[in-house]
């Protein structure tokens, strides 16, 4: 089994939002970048799992974007997967990304590919879907479980107002979050090993992009808390239901 | 020239998702001059969808067919954009919930459309089409200027008000070939007689606070008042005091409710990524330097176990509850 892993590069949960140039772009200065949450505790980890199950099972990870992602993908290699590929360009229409990573799928003949639930970043949970249309096969949305038996995958996912049990034929799309795997710490042995493993650098195939960033704003700052004593609840109740309308 | 807008359905009742993203839809097809029109796939009356017509939609396109019950993102994608081809729809509106996560994707790479997810707002259409849409989990916004000829815009939950007026839509039951689903459902199990975490107008929420699963029972009792669903931070998830699909943050479920209750949680930024989008959050925690505070509406510093009860009991009066 062939397993391709999408891993984005995201700035650290606690950095600070800011923007520049004009508020056209994210101010990076000073930001600690991580492997996407969801990249990397779920789908990757439960792909390392597969593989302890099945050892030849081959393991890649795709990256779109510029060479300061290599860290980061060192770091998930680190924790499990044979090669890495980065497809060298920092478009960030997801449509356009999408397609490099479907770019790579469809050459590697892989029977899945895994993608996180969501960037924490664009939070679009949108790559997926796409890269599963644009090579025409199934795709899971916000897999909670997943397990391979022989060429059926048997998969929960989050609907609304549950969950849904399904058997999906290979080759698909899935996107992970929290229930598919535990997330791991990377040990001395993997990080050691990483640094011989290939990563492979790719020019981006031509796409057209659908969408740009015009601009980016931070929300107006909160008036700040109205307090109210402890020993006067009925207000903050009458507060809720008058000043707030919130019932 | 006509909005499309894709009614999601389950077991052929409409969600509240939906009627928000008709409201939207009918408002940007007037503000650009065109006519509003949905799509709705799977088995449904037709008394339902021509009601439709008072969120502001002329046209319901209907697939009535048995296989499109179960949501699935490939046979969907299809219908969607099929009808959206043949209708000459130039926007796609579809609710960013679990249904549009699974499908917005595939219609947008199906049709070669830019997809804004996450919607919180109507298009500024003036000069091209940018569309606002929350980045960095809730901390900043995005305008994303959508330069292909079809626009398809995925709205977040409770980020735009139901319009009801009066109406009544053409249905127009459409035949069209389903193709059989890849994907084979095997369960459904949906959480019953609760309110769903993300369509709740209310959450009341609690965290490591509390001390306990025996101790739920006063954030249960104000739910009940309110009539919210309940949620939980992570460790409460993690600990197995409450159910993990109730943990809200980063690591699960985003939420933007009218109310958010946060009860004994810190107010962690990993918390907060999951429920600043609230309208309105109040916070009760014994102490006056946690972080929530900053993030909150209304608070009280004090013992939970205290306030909860008399909040209940306030609320009751309130409403005349005995
Ligand atoms: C990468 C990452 C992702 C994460 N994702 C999430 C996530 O998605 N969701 C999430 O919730 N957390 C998440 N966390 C964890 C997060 O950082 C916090 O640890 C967590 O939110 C704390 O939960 P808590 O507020 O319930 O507990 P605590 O931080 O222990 O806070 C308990 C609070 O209760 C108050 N309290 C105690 N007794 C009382 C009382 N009697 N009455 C009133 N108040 C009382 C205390 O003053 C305290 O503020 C994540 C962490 C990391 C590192
Ligand atoms: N630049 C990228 N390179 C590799 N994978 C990506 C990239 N952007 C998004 N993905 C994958 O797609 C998922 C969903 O991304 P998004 O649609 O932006 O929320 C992420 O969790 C990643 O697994």
């Amino acid at each position: 089994m062939k397993i391709l892993v999408c891993v984005s590069k995201a700035p650290d949960t606690t950095s600070k939002i800011a923007f520049k140039d004009g508020n056209t772009k994210f101010e990076d200065n000073g930001v600690q970048w991580i492997i996407n949450p969801y990249d990397e505790w779920y789908s990757l980890v439960r792909a390392i799992e597969l593989k302890e199950k099945e050892p030849a099972t081959i393991i890649h990870l795709v990256t779109v974007g510029t060479a300061d992602a290599e860290p980061i993908i060192r770091k998930a290699l680190a924790l499990g997967g044979d090669e890495a590929i980065r497809v060298n360009t920092d478009n960030s229409d997801s449509y356009y990304t999408a397609a490099q990573i479907a770019e790579v799928a469809k050459q590697g003949a892989y029977d899945l590919v895994f993608t996180g639930k969501e960037t924490i970043d664009y939070n679009g949970s949108s790559v997926g879907a796409m890269v599963a249309e644009l090579m025409d096969i199934p795709y899971i949305s916000l897999a909670t479980k997943f397990d391979v038996a022989g060429t059926v995958a048997t998969v929960s996912r989050e609907i609304e107002g549950g969950e849904e049990v399904a058997e999906v034929p290979l080759p698909l799309v899935v996107s992970c979050q929290k229930g598919v795997a535990e997330q791991r710490i990377p040990n001395m042995r993997g990080i050691m090993a990483a640094r011989t493993k290939p990563l492979k650098v790719v020019e981006p195939a031509t796409v057209e992009t659908l969408t740009s960033v015009s601009s980016y704003e931070l929300p107006p700052a909160k008036a700040g808390v109205k307090l109210v004593a402890a020993d006067n609840v009925a207000e903050l109740v009458r507060l809720l239901h008058e000043e707030a309308k919130a019932f | 020239m006509s909005v499309l807008i894709f009614v999601d359905q389950s077991e052929g009742h409409i969600k509240k998702s939906s009627f928000e993203v008709l409201s939207y839809g009918a408002k940007l097809a007037e503000q650009i001059g065109a006519t509003a029109e949905a799509v709705a796939l799977g088995t449904i009356n037709d008394e339902q969808l021509s009601a439709l017509g008072k969120y502001g939609v002329k046209k319901v396109h209907h697939i009535n067919n048995e296989i499109l019950n179960h949501v699935d993102a490939q046979v969907y994608a299809k219908a969607i954009a099929d009808t959206a081809t043949n209708t000459g729809a130039t926007v796609i509106v579809i609710s960013h919930n679990q249904t549009g996560k699974a499908i917005a994707g595939r219609v947008s790479a199906r049709l070669k459309a830019g997809l804004v997810a996450g919607a919180i707002a109507l298009p500024e259409t003036s000069n091209g089409f940018t569309v606002k849409k929350t980045v960095f989990s809730g901390k900043a916004y995005a305008n994303i200027t959508i330069t292909s000829p079809i626009k398809i815009i995925s709205l977040n939950p409770n980020s735009f008000h139901v319009i009801e007026g009066e109406g009544i839509a053409e249905v127009i039951a459409v035949t069209a070939a389903i193709d059989t689903p890849k994907v084979k459902v095997t369960a459904v199990n949906k959480i019953s007689g609760e309110v769903p975490l993300t369509e709740a107008d209310i959450v009341v929420s609690g965290g490591r606070g509390l001390k306990g699963p025996e101790n739920w029972g006063i954030i249960l009792d104000l739910a009940k008042v309110l009539g919210a669903a309940t949620a939980c931070s992570r460790p409460v998830g993690d600990a197995h005091w409450r159910p993990h699909h109730e943990h809200v943050g980063q690591t699960g479920i985003q939420i933007a409710p009218n109310l958010y209750i946060a009860v004994g949680i810190s107010g962690a930024i990993q918390h907060l990524a999951g429920v600043n989008r609230s309208k309105v959050i109040v916070v009760i925690n014994k102490d006056p330097e946690a972080p929530f505070f900053k993030a909150a509406d209304y608070g009280i510093v004090g013992d939970a176990f205290d306030i909860l009860p008399q909040m209940t009991a306030e609320i009751k009066k309130l409403k005349g509850i005995a």
